[in-house]
């Protein structure tokens, strides 16, 4: 193809958080008419690099040249008008807007709402380039896969020529992922630079034309993807040689039910039904995986385990006792072990201004006798799991918030699984974490699993799911469409079961609203 | 019957000013509990620039000035300084009626101008003015509550017409999604919380000046308190903040009519009903569930670009 | 570069944050002065004038405790409350029930010894207190009401009916058409200790008990868990309602309790005018004391010197009182900003630049 144009050179760049170097003399180069992956563990600094790109952060050091020209912005308004589009991890929408709101957001010229001209250029845009979402409909009725197509034209109606997806398939099915693949390729074809960010390998493998690897801060090296093994690329990331395959050993037989969820239905905060008939047993010594599209009713079935949101109907038998309807303080008191670790830790199963010592006590203060606190064996509790995890804190009485994410993880974890917990819940355990960090806690699972615990692990990145897990349950829309088992399906096949066999979820969603 | 409208008219503009004032402030997504003390300091500032130039355009003036720089305050600390928006809302309540209570300590007893006086005296509207029943109520009034008319439906058009509304809604709803889009969401905030700041200022200056035309210690009393709870029930609606300033309004002077028709309750008892109601105002709004009468849902959040 | 960068702190060390927090005062004390000056009066006499009428003679000095007193106890239920970010600005008319609770006592119940009697008042006030914190806290609780607003709105009921009382029902026979309740027996007022009435005892005990409450109970605890992470409290079991009633009944009943001292040892009678505005300084007070309640009893004693050299300057160099009120409010402007800085490195690059060069 010649001698592409460079659009985006990044020289030199560096950028810190107080005393957290996020990015150290870090080098990208992007040409037009490619894909370029920045591939790198959670923490490399991916996202702060592609921040700096999209006006959010200022970097402390080091040139941005954009088509050639040294750039300089001071938010993300100069960046959109040179041309730079990017589409956050979490994605930056109005909920109470329609698609065509969101769109127009930002855009300084008119005074008034221009409705029927900006319809017809979203059309001519999404005719373009193969996207489909409704201009009217409002984004809190949208799904997943649609956000992000809205996402994908907002930018493009700003004349974006350079597109930035972070994390776009950590919340995808198989066949999302799939589209959205082709909607890159498309505008790749348009001459566009695409640069995104993600930790898969496979699909790094899969879309890109060039790869540039960080680690800690740093640029490792850019490397052309059809002249890479994957081995190579994870020595890159990781610094080391690793095997990435997850020790998975068989279940305990014979298979023991432990808790047996029976025609669960639940109502959500928003008076739809959140979760429908829905029944599984998890056994003794088994991680039984939960699937599905983000808000599929994983959130509910955990919180309703644990006795934290109230069943409209259905029953739950922990060894042959229904605990249907009892509260936590309940379920404790009947001598139920149950852990719990909450998809956001540090806003529900943390205290984050607290230390660890206090954070223990949060779990244990109801069954200290009187009306004072107690804190001295929570003290004891609390070195032996900073020993025991090999957890990176100055002390035992510093605030959690402060630590990093794998070792707040690993407070949680830690208390958790102290008291020997016979059913453990895990949410999305290792989102945010490493690659070290995330397999410390697949083996702390796995040590759980061999000493007879029944784990429920709700997951997202299916691979993992399938290389961890005993059985998969898979959640569509608040139902439960199949308990499969990881080694005789596809991932292709759960993706589908995940969206009730469709192509788009979004139709899916639609009908049950 | 014709007579007590029209006077419910005069006794809720000063809450339909603050009303609206605090909704402009809460859509950009801060919540300014300081309403009364900005009511107070425009009441103040109003009838000080009125008393000394003897003109009411300039005394108008200087209470929206007055306000727009309480709520500047207001801004600087909580947007740039990111302090907690409920302590310095109160705060902002605390320094206002210190503020008022001692620019006023000279004025207390003293008139407005005549000039200002005659200026604020009801004009009817022509054909508007002589609609049997409506127009006695709500078009002969003052200059200054057809201002207000007109602020309500100025605000109304910018919320719901503009691309500048739709922004506004954006940051109020999702700063960071309203910041990636390219809005400058720290100036939208700093200009709505002036704007709303000089909405109320004016509130409290019809109060000073028209209302009441006399100077008189803590003449806000409390309204400032009933816009807050009032921004709730009218859910975020310039038009519904009318009709809640109204019905407040006509509770307010509730109990001169009531004993000007000869049935004796004590004031005192009268008194407590403004306050009564908006108890079990907020009670019945909390019920709501629709996501359109939802409060911005930044409400009270600071915003910082680069918070990790 | 931008000629302004904003990180967060990792941590700050303790004498820096003392710096940063005195620093805060003087500035606002010199913002305060720059007021008084505009004003047409002179800081340099102001200043001073005020901490001799507070502390200059032992009379001036009573007076000054006298009034934080009720500054004290006030604070602390505040503290209460807002520990679990429950924003009690109803402090004003928990107080005043409190102390019509008590008055009700003190002028219907007859013959009993003083002990038996103040204690009968103490709790007829707290329940009168805690009962009108409840009522918020209860649709908090159940319903999500908005608990500023409700708690506000309860105060003006409170001033009004307590007004309808004295200029009613309460009124004494023998006040000659002068609006004003009856004087309460001997019986039924404090006695006195150093000069001072008993209250400063009591209120050094509620410093005690709070501390312990807040620090070292497992009631304490839950506040403190619900303020920081109502989820959190959630996941782990806790009853929020009931936690959230407990507390308010808690606050309700120290605010109600400096009703009753106010009433019995100060006002000797019922008066709406007794509150005095203490419950919203305590606010401020309460807020300047990050929360704790050691440090509201130095807090307040510094806001009592303030308040006693505001009425001081006021006889003594005519200037009005609500001057004192406002400068209350630009030492919170102040004290509240510099939360910032606490938190957050500001960083100039291109200062330091041209500092550089000129180096």
């Amino acid at each position: 193809m010649g001698q592409p144009l460079k659009a985006i050179e990044m020289k030199g760049i560096s950028k810190a958080f107080g005393s957290v170097k996020a990015n150290e003399d870090v080098e990208l180069t992007v040409y037009n008419g490619e894909v370029h992956a920045l591939l790198g563990e959670n923490g490399a600094g991916k996202s702060t690099l592609v921040n700096m790109l999209s006006g959010i952060y200022h970097q402390d050091s080091g040139t941005v040249r954009v088509n050639g020209n040294e750039v300089r912005f001071s938010s993300p308004k100069d960046s959109i008008a040179i041309g730079i589009g990017m589409i956050h991890q979490h994605f930056k929408l109005v909920d109470v807007l329609t698609a065509k709101e969101n769109i127009l957001l930002g855009r300084s010229s008119g005074l008034f709402r221009n409705s029927k001209q900006l319809t017809k250029e979203i059309r001519a845009i999404s005719d373009r380039y193969g996207l489909d979402v409704d201009p009217d409909k409002k984004v809190y009725n949208m799904s997943v896969g649609e956000k992000q197509t809205l996402e994908i034209i907002k930018v493009l109606y700003r004349g974006a020529r350079i597109l930035i997806l972070d994390e776009p398939t950590a919340v995808l099915t198989p066949q999302e992922i799939k589209r959205l693949f082709r909607i890159i390729r498309n505008m790749k074809e348009q001459g566009c630079a695409v640069v995104i960010i993600t930790h898969k390998l496979n699909e790094v493998m899969e879309i890109s034309d060039r790869i540039t690897v960080l680690r800690r801060g740093r640029t490792i090296g850019t490397v052309d993807t059809d002249k890479v093994q994957v081995g190579s690329l994870i020595e890159m990331m990781v610094g080391k040689k690793v095997d990435l395959a997850i020790r998975k050993e068989p279940p305990a037989q014979p298979m023991r039910p432990l808790l047996e969820v029976d025609n669960l239905h639940v109502v959500g905060h928003d008076r739809k039904s959140a979760l429908a008939d829905i029944s599984f047993t998890l056994h003794e010594g088994e991680i039984l995986g939960v699937a599905g599209v983000a808000g599929s009713g994983q959130k509910e079935i955990c919180e309703t385990i644990a006795g934290l949101t109230k069943a409209e109907k259905g029953r739950i038998f922990f060894d042959g006792d229904n605990i249907i309807g009892k509260t936590p303080r309940e379920i404790i008191r009947l001598g139920i072990r149950m852990g719990f670790i909450p998809e956001d830790r540090l806003g529900m199963g943390l205290v984050g201004s607290m230390d660890i010592v206090h954070n223990l006590i949060l779990k244990d203060y109801q069954n200290q006798p009187g009306i004072f606190l107690k804190r001295g064996p929570c003290a004891e509790k609390a070195t032996a799991i900073v020993r025991r995890l090999d957890i990176n804190t100055p002390n035992i009485y510093y605030p959690v918030k402060k630590l990093s994410g794998g070792n707040i993880q690993k407070v949680l974890l830690g208390r958790e699984i102290d008291s020997d917990p016979r059913v453990l819940i895990t949410a999305y355990p290792v989102r945010g974490l490493d690659i070290g960090a995330s397999y410390k806690i697949y083996d702390l699972l796995n040590e759980q699993k061999s000493r007879g615990a029944g784990v429920l692990f709700i997951g997202e990145d299916l691979d993992v799911l399938m290389d961890l897990c005993d059985r998969i349950m898979v959640f569509c829309v608040g139902r439960v469409s199949g308990i499969v088992d990881p080694s005789k399906v596809t991932k292709e096949e759960i993706g589908l079961m995940m969206t009730g066999g469709k192509e788009d979820a979004a139709h899916e969603l639609d009908q049950h609203q | 019957m014709e007579g007590f409208l029209a006077a419910t008219i005069v006794a809720s503009t000063p809450l339909l000013f603050a009303t609206v004032g605090e909704i402009v402030t809460e859509k950009s997504g801060l919540l300014n509990l300081g309403v009364e003390g900005l009511m107070l300091i425009g009441a103040i500032m109003g009838f000080v620039t009125a008393f000394a130039t003897g003109d009411p355009l300039l005394g108008v003036l200087g209470a929206a000035v007055a306000g727009a720089a309480g709520g500047l305050i207001f801004a600087f600390l909580t947007v740039s300084l990111r302090a907690n928006q409920v302590v310095t809302g109160l705060t902002l309540t605390i320094f206002g009626a210190g503020f008022a209570s001692f620019m006023g300590k000279t004025y207390v007893g003293l008139v407005v101008p005549k000039a200002v006086k005659s200026f604020f005296s009801p004009v009817s509207i022509p054909l508007l003015g002589d609609i049997p029943f409506i127009g006695p109520v709500f078009f002969q009034r003052d200059v200054f509550v057809y201002f207000g008319y007109l602020v309500v439906i100025l605000v109304t058009l910018y919320f719901y017409k503009t691309r500048a509304g739709l922004n506004l809604k954006a940051v109020g709803e999702s700063a960071a999604a309203a910041d990636a889009s390219g809005v400058n969401v720290t100036l939208y905030k700093y200009v709505h919380t002036c704007v709303g700041g000089a909405l109320c200022g004016l509130g409290g200056a019809y109060m000073s000046l028209v209302m009441m035309s006399v100077w008189q210690e803590n003449v806000v009393a409390g309204r400032g308190w009933i816009a807050v709870a009032l921004v709730i029930f009218a859910s975020w609606n310039p038009i519904k903040a009318f009709v809640g300033a109204f019905l407040f309004g006509g509770l307010s002077i509730l109990g001169f009519r009531l004993q000007s028709m000869g049935i004796h309750i004590s004031q005192y008892w009268v008194d407590m009903l403004p306050y009564a109601a908006t108890i079990v105002i907020i009670i019945l709004s909390s019920r709501k569930n629709r996501k359109e009468n939802q409060p911005p849902s930044d409400l009270g959040i600071p915003y910082f670009r680069e918070e990790r | 570069m931008n000629w302004i960068s904003i990180s967060k702190r990792e941590d700050l060390p303790k004498n820096r944050e003392g710096v940063i927090r005195a620093a805060a005062v003087v500035l606002s004390i010199v913002c305060a002065g720059i007021v008084i000056w505009i004003l047409g009066y002179n800081p340099i006499q102001v200043f001073p004038s005020m901490v001799t009428g507070a502390l200059g003679s032992e009379i001036r000095l009573q007076q000054t405790i006298l009034k934080a007193i009720p500054l004290i106890v006030t604070s602390l239920g505040i503290l209460v409350a807002f520990k679990m970010k429950f924003w009690n600005i109803g402090g004003e008319g928990q107080i005043l029930m409190g102390a019509l609770a008590a008055s009700y006592i003190a002028l219907n119940v007859d013959g009993l010894p003083k002990p038996v009697m103040l204690l009968l008042m103490a709790i007829a006030a707290m329940v009168a207190g805690g009962i009108w914190a409840f009522i918020p806290a209860f649709f908090k609780a159940k319903m999500g009401v908005n608990e500023t607003i409700f708690t506000l709105m309860l105060n003006y009921i409170a001033i009004k009916y307590v007004t309808y009382l004295q200029y009613g029902p309460w009124k004494a026979p023998e006040s000659k058409g002068f609006p004003k309740v009856a004087n309460f027996e001997q019986n039924a007022i404090m006695p006195e200790l150093f000069g001072i009435h008993i209250g400063w005892i009591i209120a050094l005990v509620c410093v005690v008990v709070v501390y312990i409450f807040i620090n070292h109970t497992k009631k304490g605890f839950e506040i403190t868990v619900v303020g920081e992470s109502r989820e959190t409290a959630r996941y782990a079991g806790m009853n929020i309602s009931s936690i959230i009633i407990i507390a308010m009944l808690i606050s309700g009943g120290l605010c109600g309790l400096t009703g009753m001292i106010q009433a019995s040892a100060v006002e000797k009678t019922l008066s709406v005018n007794l509150s005095a505005g203490y419950g919203f300084t305590a606010i401020i007070t309460a807020w300047l004391s990050r929360l704790s309640a050691i440090a509201v009893l130095f807090v307040c004693i510094a806001f009592a010197i303030l308040l006693q050299g505001g009425t001081y300057i006021q006889i003594s160099m005519q200037i009005p009182a609500s001057v004192a009120d406002m400068i209350q409010g630009i030492i919170l402007f102040f004290v509240l900003g510099s939360e910032f800085f606490l938190q957050y490195r500001v960083n100039l690059p291109l200062w330091n630049q041209k500092v550089k060069e000129v180096a």
